[in-house]
C-alpha cells in the first residue's frame, strides 16, 4: 500500500516538475528576456562600428566567404558617434583573420533576414580578441534604394523634358 | 421529431451548466484532501506524459518541414523558429493536447465514474451520506485542470525541440538565426495566450468527461456510450472554443 503511494506520488512530482520546467522554458528562453542561457564555444570577441544595422538580430551568423563562422552577440548604439556598435564572436578555429578585412551587413534573399558578411583584407596582423573591425558597410535600406531610383527616374524626365 | 432533439440539446447543455455548478460548489472542501487531488493528476497528467511527449516531437518535426517548404519559397526561412514557435504556442499545443488528454484520460475518467455508477458505487456512497460529487467527480475534474496546461508546456517545449531538430539538423536553416528569430518575435504574452487556451481546454474536457460518467446509463453499454460522447463532446468544444478564444485574442 504504501509503495503504491510512494511510486504515485514519485510520479506526480516528476510529472509537475517536468511541466514547470518546460513552462519555465517557454516563458523565459523564448521571449526577448535577459535570462538566457549563452550557447557559447571559444570563440574570438570583436566589435565593429555601423552607420546602420538595419534590423540586424542577436545571434544573427557572421560569414565570410558564404559561411557561418560566427555569431552577433550584441547591438547597442553609441550615442556618441550616433554609430551601432556590433559585437561579434568569431569562432577561435578562424584566428588568421586580417585586421583589415571589412564588414557588412547583408540580407539574405530579397526581404531575408540580416546577417553580417566579412571581406578579407590583407593585412599581415590578425583581428584579436577585443580587436575592432574598422571598414564597415551599412546595411541597404530597401526604400532608400527605391525612393533613389524615383528619385533619379525623375530627375531623367525632367532633363528630357528640357531637351 | 426534430423538436425533441432541439430540446434534447438544450436539456443537455442545461444539465453540463448544472453539474459545473455542483462541482464548482465542492471544489474548495475537496481542496481540503489534496491526495485525492494528486492521484488524478498522476492519472490523468503523469500517464498521459508518453503520449504528448512523442505527439509533441512529431509535431515539431512536421512543422518544421511544413514551414520551411512554405518559407523558402519567400526566401525567408530563417523565420522557421519563430513561425514553429509561435504555432505550438498558440494553436497546436494547446488544441492536440486537448484532443490526446481527452482521448487518453477523459475516457478512462468517463468508463471509471460511469462503472462506478453500473455497479451502483456511486449510490452507495449516497446511501452513507458520502457525496459522490465531492469524493469522485471533483478531484478527477482538479487533476484534469491542473494536468493539462502542464501537458501543454512540455507538449510545446519538446515540439519546439522537434522543430529544432528538423529544421537545424536537416533542413539546414542556421541554428542562430532560428533561436534568435523565435526570441524576437515570441512575446511573453503568446505563451500566456497558449496557458490561458489550455486552461479552458481542460476545464472543458474534465467537465464532459466527469458529466459523461456520472450520468452514465447503468449498463455495460451506458457506460460504452458515455466513454464515446466523451471523445466526441470533449473535440467539438475543445476546436469551438478555439477559435472563439482566438478570435478575442485577435479582436483584442
Amino acid at each position: 500500500m504504501s509503495n503504491v503511494n510512494r511510486t504515485l506520488e514519485v510520479g506526480t512530482g516528476l510529472f509537475v516538475l517536468l511541466g514547470f520546467a518546460a513552462l519555465a522554458f517557454l516563458t523565459t528562453q523564448l521571449p526577448g528576456s535577459s535570462l538566457k542561457l549563452k550557447r557559447e564555444g571559444a570563440s574570438i570577441h570583436v566589435t565593429a562600428r555601423f552607420d546602420n544595422v538595419g534590423d540586424l538580430k542577436v545571434g544573427a551568423p557572421v560569414t565570410m566567404a558564404g559561411v557561418r563562422i560566427g555569431r552577433v552577440d550584441a547591438v547597442n548604439f553609441d550615442p556618441g558617434e550616433f554609430k551601432a556598435v556590433v559585437s561579434l564572436s568569431i569562432d577561435r578555429r578562424y584566428d588568421h583573420i586580417p585586421d583589415d578585412s571589412d564588414a557588412a551587413i547583408q540580407t539574405s534573399g530579397l526581404l531575408g533576414a540580416k546577417y553580417v558578411g566579412l571581406g578579407p583584407g590583407g593585412a599581415t596582423t590578425f583581428l584579436a580578441e577585443g580587436g575592432q573591425i574598422q571598414f564597415t558597410q551599412s546595411a541597404i535600406v530597401l526604400e532608400n534604394l527605391v525612393n533613389k531610383l524615383f528619385a533619379g527616374m525623375a530627375g531623367k524626365k525632367d532633363g528630357d523634358a528640357k531637351q | 421529431m426534430s423538436h425533441s432533439r432541439v430540446t434534447d440539446t438544450f436539456v443537455k447543455i442545461g444539465r453540463v451548466a448544472l453539474f459545473l455548478a455542483r462541482i464548482g460548489g465542492q471544489c474548495l472542501p475537496a481542496l481540503r484532501r489534496p491526495r485525492l487531488v494528486i492521484a488524478q493528476i498522476y492519472n490523468a497528467g503523469a500517464r498521459s506524459l508518453i503520449i504528448v511527449m512523442l505527439c509533441g516531437l512529431f509535431v515539431g518535426m512536421v512543422l518544421a518541414l511544413q514551414g520551411y517548404d512554405l518559407l523558402q519559397r519567400f526566401g525567408s526561412e530563417s523565420a522557421l523558429g519563430s513561425a514553429a514557435a509561435l504555432g505550438l504556442l498558440k494553436e497546436l499545443g494547446p488544441v492536440i493536447t486537448a484532443l490526446l488528454f481527452a482521448g487518453r484520460a477523459g475516457t478512462s475518467l468517463a468508463s471509471e465514474i460511469g462503472l462506478m455508477r453500473a455497479t451502483d458505487q456511486l449510490n452507495a456512497m449516497e446511501m452513507m451520506a458520502v457525496d459522490p460529487v465531492r469524493h469522485v467527480v471533483v478531484p478527477r475534474f482538479l487533476g484534469g485542470i491542473i494536468a493539462v496546461p502542464l501537458l501543454t508546456a512540455i507538449f510545446d517545449a519538446i515540439g519546439i525541440f522537434g522543430a529544432q531538430l528538423v529544421g537545424v539538423g536537416l533542413v539546414g536553416v542556421e541554428s542562430g538565426s532560428f533561436w534568435s528569430q523565435m526570441q524576437s518575435f515570441v512575446t511573453l504574452s503568446d505563451v500566456n495566450q497558449g496557458i490561458i487556451k489550455s486552461l479552458c481546454f481542460g476545464t472543458a474536457c474534465s467537465l464532459m468527461a466527469v458529466y459523461e460518467g456520472f450520468h452514465a446509463e447503468p449498463t455495460a453499454e451506458g457506460v460504452g456510450r458515455a466513454t464515446t460522447r466523451t471523445v466526441v463532446s470533449s473535440a467539438i468544444l475543445t476546436l469551438l472554443l478555439d477559435y472563439m478564444l482566438t478570435a478575442a485574442y485577435l479582436g483584442s
